[in-house]
């Protein structure tokens, strides 16, 4: 029983990291990310490892899209104001 | 080179990892089986010699504690180096000052944030700051630890700042003390560390009494460690997102005026 989950839950992952790759929109691949991020947290329950499970759940779903988002945030405000400076130069 | 000829170079490599896969997944350990001496032998010890019964912490915290010192460190400088690229930029920001005064467009121009988002990020906001205190304490009893602990206590402050509770959050991330503490978390593992020599023990010694395994304060050393790794991950964190979104929240409060 715990092998067929877990082989499903391996298949789940894969899929899902298949997902992440193949989204093309940078926000939408970031919500996907700390989806696959939970997943992953979910077979490292499964594998009996708790402490690196929640390792994973702080780190892959929430310290690493929030870094990615921020760095996003970042770079279109920043885009913004050298636009918006370059109009009014003009 | 032609296509056929890279498609039958793929195809010969495609194969070769294939067969090197194959061998090496045939030969692994049996479902739930573990091969090594370490992880039974520190499994049967460490509830007795350290007193703690999340055996992973024992490690990571004492066993191994020097390792750990060293990651530690790590983060501790990669903070410092994102703090100082993102550094303000203070020569734009006057140009951007003078550009910006009457033009007061863009940040708050979207979407309105729907209540039951707000609602439910304040709600959970002292929920997340209890279990992170909660994680950082227990780490030598249940799964868990500091750097977890430390991670969620950091999160919190971001549902205010989901929640469009901007001030708050300003008020908590730019707070002096937050730099304080990146720094008193680090240097209190060092010392911790540093008391075990004055002692006349090894560097990182288990030196406090172990008191009586299963209560919070029991463990020694390991306790006190991850309780500071909880506050510097915490309060560096909280220093990344303060360097990510210092120059939005200025704009946003110039904005807002």
């Amino acid at each position: 029983m715990t092998v067929i989950l877990g082989v499903a839950l391996l298949a789940l992952i894969a899929a899902s990291a298949l997902g992440v790759v193949r989204t093309d929109d940078v926000t939408c691949q970031t919500i996907s990310l700390s989806f696959y991020g939970l997943l992953l947290a979910l077979m490292f329950f499964l594998f009996r490892a708790p402490d690196v499970a929640l390792a994973q759940i702080t780190v892959g779903a929430i310290a690493l899209p929030l870094m990615v988002m921020l760095a996003i945030t970042r770079m279109k405000h920043h885009k913004e104001a050298t636009g918006r400076a370059r109009k009014e130069q003009q | 080179m032609k296509r056929r000829h890279r498609l039958l170079l793929f195809a010969f490599g495609a194969v070769g990892i294939a067969f090197v896969y194959c061998a090496g997944a045939l030969n692994m350990p049996a479902w739930g089986q573990y091969r090594g001496p370490y992880g039974d032998a520190i499994a049967r010890l460490a509830v007795y010699q350290r007193h703690a019964t999340d055996t992973v912490n024992a490690v990571t915290y004492d066993y191994r504690g020097f390792d750990t010192l060293g990651e530690e460190f790590i983060l501790f400088s990669a903070v410092t180096g994102v703090m100082l690229l993102l550094r303000p930029e203070k020569q734009r920001a006057g140009e951007k000052k003078n550009q910006e005064g009457g033009n007061p467009a863009s940040f708050r121009d979207r979407a309105a944030l729907s209540e039951t988002v707000q609602v439910f990020t304040t709600a959970i906001f002292g929920f997340s700051l209890m279990f992170g205190i909660y994680m950082a304490t227990h780490g030598q009893l249940t799964p868990g630890g500091g750097f977890q602990g430390g991670v969620l206590l950091a999160a919190a402050p971001m549902l205010l700042y989901i929640a469009e509770n901007t001030e708050a959050f300003q008020r908590i991330v730019s707070h002096p003390l937050v730099e304080f503490f990146e720094g008193a978390g680090a240097a209190g593992y060092a010392l911790i560390g540093i008391a075990a020599l004055t002692m006349g023990a090894a560097f990182l010694t288990n030196v406090i009494p172990l008191g009586m395994t299963g209560d919070v304060f029991s463990s020694g050393t390991i306790a006190a460690i991850s309780a500071c790794v909880g506050v510097e991950v915490a309060a560096g964190f909280t220093l990344i997102v303060y360097g990510y979104l210092r120059e939005i929240l200025s704009r946003a409060a110039r904005e807002g005026q």
